[in-house]
């Protein structure tokens, strides 16, 4: 308990970061699933999500964050997102041609429209949160390695 | 065109950075500046004369909208200049661990 | 029903989904990388040589990525110089996957080698296939990123540094490409490059054209390592593990630089005199600074990495004097070189492999104890120094009789020059690495594993009999159809709508 209270910011931050992290997926979210109507799309929203993560890790510290998504779930989550975009894209193949629009388009903003773009714009909200913040958690085991070597 | 004459000086800035500076973090720096003033110049191509942004909206005619192409553009060059810087700032970190030193003259084990 | 053109997506959608499978199942399965990246590579190789003969068969083809038809959308075009970099690149990739089964085994996490690797050749492949110009600099990217991966692969000393000097040398290339490809959007409006060479064509060549002219030799110049911008090979192409050393040299300078001028300086641009002129001037330089520098190496890979520099200086030339015999001689010269080249560096690796070193001051009397590794380097070291009757000869011969044709004899003499430099080089190498006597450390020397010889083996035979390819009946299916497709110049618009 000792230790986990040294690691990380001071206790304001904590609370702060405790309360926003579930507004800003929520954020996110919503800026993925609305990427066809309006500005943004599966890559500002994956952005927003791996931020919400990388703000836990940043307020809390390594160990508690790497107890919640270990470095496994990040890949998986990854190349999930990449095959998902792929699998999308060779679906195309039914309607004839590789990454054709094969789902019903539906009338303009609405939700529900525009055939397979919001399913790929899911795919690369989860391919590009999971990337990103892999870089930021590649990133602070190098350094962790480092210390640990001298 | 004033502004394009700055994109060129951030360009030409981000050259310097490039060849003249000794430190690696600083050569990282000058090579994102250099991708950020073509991305910048790139985006501001697209403009036409009293043009509004091109977002498709029930309430206005799709009349007097600036060229949408190259913003879709710029979109996928940040991601690569993202990527690109990400892999070269752990080459950084791992020659750091290896060398001690960031600075370049130091690292010279490859020569002739 | 299936169509001729449907076999065209193929060759991006088979390396990508190999390398995102491989990377989400190659952790915990051991022997998975191994066998998908094998069979990928296999199915990569046997639908290129079908390209081929969709080629000669149906004529060019156009394929329209999502239902959009181009210069609305993104287009994906076969014709003959694509079959034939395509049957470069993905023979040359087959063969070395071959190698790298057993000598990855060396180096840990063979399955990132693996997904990193397949990532490359889906932007090789990519570029190559691509008809618009947005695509093309966006798999050019995803090729030389991985390739600055694969660089530093190791992560020993001299592989990190090295990787970096690669790394920022390419992007200040690659940005050089950008703003060109910025300011031609701007003159034509449109991204394809049918499309572009269509609009070129009508309104002419303003002043813009020229500036773009220099900013793409100086992006891709510096991709394809020509000699003002030739720094950094040397660094990267012995640092890297022996495999990636060989797919560098081999095929991603070519690719990535060769193939791209050629493509947007005859097709989209227009091939005026100066621009012919200046690639000749060029293509003479990298040949003789790469041989003069190569000449003082005691490092064997670094030795071959300034001979890349030469020979591609080589197939520059050939491609610059413009005339179709000229042209012929350059791409002929490039498969060969491919050939050959990697060849050269797979010995290297299995040296390595063998004694761990690269200095020939300390190897010697290799000949007897790796007597696959030393046929085949002799093989190779005649075939880049041009002895008939390997592959190397003809391809140098056309080069120079196109020379003489066009008359440059100054060109040819000094062709001729560096001709000569590299046999010198290479029977030093010969000497030095394997008929000398043997010295301790390579007592111990053993034999390559087996999927190793059979590659080097392999490659030796495609070495041996690829002059075959300029018989008459031969050369007309292959050679002269890139020949033909380079030639027509502008007239590739007319010809890209028309097969639409």
């Amino acid at each position: 308990m000792n230790k986990q209270e040294q690691q990380g910011m001071t206790i304001i931050v904590k609370t702060v970061t405790r309360l926003t992290f579930g507004l800003i997926l929520l954020y996110g979210a919503y800026i993925v699933l609305h990427g066809h109507v309006s500005p943004g799309g599966g890559f500002a929203g994956g952005v927003i999500i791996a931020l919400a993560f990388i703000n836990l890790m940043l307020a809390f510290g390594r160990d508690v964050t790497l107890k919640k998504i270990s470095k496994g779930s990040t890949s998986f989550f990854e190349s999930v997102g990449a095959i998902l975009f792929f699998g999308i894209a060779l679906l195309g193949f039914i309607g004839g041609c590789f990454f054709l629009n094969i789902l019903p388009k539906g009338a303009p903003f609405r939700l529900f429209s525009a055939g397979i773009i919001p399913f790929c714009n899911i795919a690369i909200m989860l391919k590009v949160g999971a990337g990103i913040f892999a870089i930021f958690l590649a990133l602070v085991l190098l350094e962790t390695e480092a210390k640990e070597r001298k | 065109m004033i502004l394009y004459l700055l994109c060129l000086v951030l360009f030409s800035l981000g050259i310097y950075c490039t060849v003249r500076k000794r430190n690696i973090i600083k050569i990282i720096v000058g090579i994102m500046i250099l991708e950020y003033s073509v991305n910048l110049f790139f985006a501001l191509i697209a403009y036409k004369e009293n043009g509004r942004a091109p977002i498709y909206s029930e309430t206005q005619d799709i009349l007097n909208m600036v060229d949408p192409l190259p913003h879709a553009l710029v979109l996928t060059a940040i991601v690569i200049g993202l990527a690109t810087t990400a892999l070269l700032v752990a080459i950084a970190i791992k020659i750091y661990e290896k060398y001690g030193t960031f600075d370049i003259t130091k690292i010279r084990e490859l020569r002739g | 029903m299936i169509r001729p053109y449907d076999i065209i997506p193929f060759f991006v959608i088979i390396p990508l989904g190999g390398a995102f499978i491989i990377s989400l199942i190659g952790k915990k399965v051991k022997w998975f990388p191994d066998v998908a990246g094998t069979f990928a590579t296999l199915a990569l190789m046997i639908i290129s040589v079908l390209s081929v003969w969709i080629v000669n068969k149906y004529g060019m083809q156009v394929y329209n990525v999502g239902g959009w038809k181009i210069p609305l959308g993104i287009g994906m075009v076969l014709d003959g110089f694509t079959c034939f970099m395509l049957v470069t690149v993905n023979l040359v990739a087959f063969l070395i996957t071959l190698f790298s089964v057993n000598y990855m085994n060396r180096y840990t996490s063979k399955w990132l080698f693996y997904a990193l690797f397949l990532l490359m050749l889906t932007g090789m492949n990519g570029v190559i296939v691509t008809g618009d110009m947005f695509n093309l600099f966006v798999f050019l990217e995803i090729a030389s990123v991985s390739s600055f991966a694969l660089v530093a692969f190791g992560t020993e000393k001299y592989e990190l540094e090295a990787a970096f000097k690669y790394a920022i040398m390419s992007s200040v290339g690659s940005a050089f490409i950008l703003l060109g490809i910025i300011f031609l959007y701007s003159y034509t409006s449109t991204l394809n490059m049918a499309d572009m060479a269509g609009v070129l064509m009508q309104k002419g060549q303003g002043n813009i054209i020229l500036l773009v002219s220099v900013l793409f030799l100086m992006g891709f110049g510096l991709k394809a390592a020509l000699v003002p911008f030739h720094a950094w090979l040397p660094d990267a192409h012995p640092s890297a593990p022996a495999p990636i050393s060989a797919m560098l040299s081999g095929i991603l300078i070519k690719t990535l630089g060769i193939y791209t001028l050629c493509r947007l300086f005859f097709n989209v641009l227009g091939a005026t005199q100066p621009i012919l002129s200046i690639l000749m001037f060029m293509g003479i330089l990298s040949m003789l600074a790469g041989v003069f520098l190569a000449i003082g190496q005691w490092d064997f890979k670094r030795l071959l990495a300034y001979h890349s520099i030469s020979q591609i200086g080589y197939v520059v030339l050939g491609i610059g004097i413009g005339t179709p015999l000229g042209i012929l001689g350059g791409l002929f010269h490039l498969f060969n070189h491919s050939i050959f080249k990697s060849l050269l560096f797979l010995n290297s690796g299995a040296i390595e492999y063998a004694i761990e070193t690269r200095d020939l001051k300390l190897m010697g009397g290799l000949s007897e104890k790796m007597p696959i590794t030393s046929k085949t380097s002799l093989i190779a070291s005649l075939s880049i120094a041009g002895i008939p009757p390997f592959n190397g000869f003809w391809s140098k011969l056309i080069i120079i009789a196109a020379c003489v044709q066009a008359e440059h004899y100054i060109y040819a003499a000094l062709a001729i020059v560096g001709s000569i430099l590299t046999l010198a080089s290479f029977m030093k190498v010969q000497k030095y690495a394997f008929y000398e006597k043997v010295q301790e450390l390579t007592a111990k020397a053993k034999e390559a594993p087996v999927f190793m010889c059979v590659s080097m083996i392999l490659f030796a035979i495609l070495c041996a009999f690829t002059g075959l390819l300029l018989a008459p009946t031969v050369k007309g299916l292959f050679l002269d159809l890139s020949v033909k497709a380079l030639t027509v110049g502008t007239g590739y618009a007319r010809l890209v709508f028309g097969a639409l």
